[in-house]
């Protein structure tokens, strides 16, 4: 019972603490969505036996600075017949979301800042910005307000593709909403909490507590409906090249593209502290390796589920999408719901 | 594997088989079943395991195919042809071109210019000699036509240059006296066939 009374003897939050981690997570998890996309490409081509970036420094690591004078030296295009305004905010609706939910998730470990320091010296530095006591409603809340982003996006541009990206938009993440909400509420019945701190005491008991052994199926819908929350392969219809350019981003350049990205990458890992926190021990000890190295490695796990699963399974039609979502995943996801409900009921 | 079976136009006697396609469920029950089945077959999961397999296949056991290309080139095939070059007698050093003038007559881009003049042992001698590259296409007649074996084609295929349309001189093509011995026989267009002598007949005196 150490972890659970640890929480009451935590120093005070105060505004410049999390003033402090606001900060952190912005210029982190930015310099991370970065250094996904190398991730991403370097791990693509590994599986397709290629080298992927070598050239721009040591093993290509460079190759992020490359892209992000590129990408800030980019010509800003708005099309002539787009609705600038609307134009201009979608991409920071997008960006913005997706850091607003990482302010309901823990992200690095809590730290107070050594008295030395000249003015913050003292300060606690928490693990999750704001702990709202709807942590879990406020992150997936915050998630599905970033379908704006593209769905504006795709309609202010004036293009064909862009019409269709909105449209996909629209369908994809309305219906796969419904699944996460369901599949979470699962764990919540059983948590009965929507806090995430709570969450991960409900798990401290080691590895047989985690709740992917009481809740295996709601584990399995939350992973698909955040890969198709996150806009990856096999549900990366908004955008999918091959068949509509480049969706809701055909006419995005330099750093509103970037943005969409950003907001992506920071996304994929929303969606991995998520399931990491409420399916897999969150940042509970294991063992000898400490709360704070676990929950990186598995937010890296489900990091790198994602591109391995890109490198491996083809995507699906918009019609498929829609049948597996309203006639597969959201019944299963009531009847685990129920199941759950009479199990805790007897 | 040889190229006999790419070659085969026949399309009958080939054996062809029809994949196992089973038909189309019908029922809702069945189309159910089948959902069931594709699902928990597990084929998503070979498809991972195949990827990460690669992975490393290519990452320890050196089955990466990318060549880095400035730094690494692949061999290629001595049948390729690519900028000429002008071959020299082993023993002698000197050219071997006679200056026939096949390959001039027969070039059909018509890129081959030559002179040719009598020295003083009444033997002759190449005094002019260009391929304009920029209309050479290539085609590797001048090198199949050569009696000598003194003109074929190298292996340099990075022909990039500033002006389209870029002369060689004979002195440009011919193997550097100095590199006389690192001069590589020929084994494309024109060049004697590995079983050559097997293909030699008595000439018929009757007609």
């Amino acid at each position: 019972m150490e972890t659970t009374t640890l929480i009451g003897q935590l120093p005070e939050v105060t505004a410049a603490g999390v003033a402090i981690k606001a900060i952190l997570i912005l210029a982190i998890i930015s310099a991370i969505a970065g250094f996904g996309t190398y991730l991403e490409r370097k791990v693509l081509a590994f599986m397709q036996r290629r080298l992927g970036p070598t050239h721009v420094g040591p093993y290509g690591l460079l190759q992020i600075a490359a892209d992000g004078i590129k990408l800030f030296t980019k010509e800003d295009i708005v099309p002539q017949h787009a609705n600038s305004l609307i134009f201009k905010v979608a991409p920071v609706i997008t960006a913005a979301t997706a850091f607003i939910a990482l302010a309901g998730v823990p992200v690095f470990p809590d730290f107070t800042i050594p008295e030395f320091v000249p003015v913050l010296g003292g300060t606690f530095v928490p693990s999750i910005a704001s702990d709202v006591n709807v942590g879990i409603l406020f992150v997936i809340g915050m998630m599905a307000a970033g379908l704006y982003g593209p769905l504006l996006a795709g309609m202010a541009q004036a293009n064909k593709w862009g019409i269709i990206g909105a449209a996909r938009t629209a369908i994809q993440f309305l219906s796969y909403e419904v699944v996460t909400g369901l599949s979470l509420l699962a764990p919540i019945m059983l948590v009965g909490s929507l806090s995430l701190i709570d969450f991960n005491e409900a798990q401290s008991g080691g590895f047989t507590s985690w709740f992917i052994w009481q809740q295996p199926v709601a584990f399995v819908l939350f992973l698909i409906a955040g890969f198709a929350e996150t806009n990856r392969t096999p549900f990366d219809l908004l955008e999918h090249e091959a068949e509509v350019i480049s969706g809701y981003a055909t006419e995005y350049s330099g750093m509103r593209w970037g943005m969409f990205f950003i907001g992506e990458y920071a996304n994929m890992i929303t969606i991995s502290i998520l399931a990491a926190v409420v399916f897999l021990g969150g940042y509970n000890d294991f063992g000898f390796i400490a709360g704070w190295i676990m929950i990186l490695l598995k937010v890296a796990f489900f990091f790198f589920l994602m591109l391995w699963v890109r490198a491996a399974w083809p995507h699906v039609r918009p019609d498929q999408l829609m049948w597996l979502c309203w006639k597969v995943l959201m019944p299963i996801a009531v009847i685990n719901v129920v199941v759950t409900g009479i199990v805790m009921m007897v | 594997m040889g190229l006999e079976q790419f070659k085969n136009r026949n399309v009958g006697t080939q054996e062809y088989r029809v994949l196992d396609l089973q038909e189309s469920p019908k029922t809702p029950m069945a189309k159910f079943v089948q959902v069931a089945k594709r699902t928990f077959k597990g084929e998503l999961f070979v498809g991972l395991g195949v990827t990460v397999r690669e992975m490393f296949n290519a990452l320890f056991r050196g089955q990466m195919h990318t060549v880095k290309y400035p730094l690494e080139k692949l061999p290629i095939s001595p049948r390729y042809r690519a900028i000429h070059e002008m071959l020299r007698l082993l023993e002698s050093g000197h050219y071997r071109c006679i200056g026939c003038g096949l390959c001039e007559k027969i070039c059909i881009s018509n890129c081959i210019t030559m002179e040719t003049r009598y020295d003083e042992n009444q033997r002759k001698e190449v005094s002019e000699y260009t391929i304009n590259f920029g209309r050479c296409i290539f085609c590797g007649y001048c090198a199949e036509v050569c009696p000598e074996l003194a003109i074929v084609h190298g292996p340099r295929y990075e022909t990039a240059s500033e002006q389209r349309a870029s002369f060689s001189l004979f002195e440009d093509m011919l193997t550097p006296i100095d590199k006389l011995s690192l001069q590589q026989e020929y084994d494309g267009f024109g060049s004697v066939s590995p079983n050559a002598d097997e293909n030699i007949k008595k000439t018929p005196l009757a007609y």
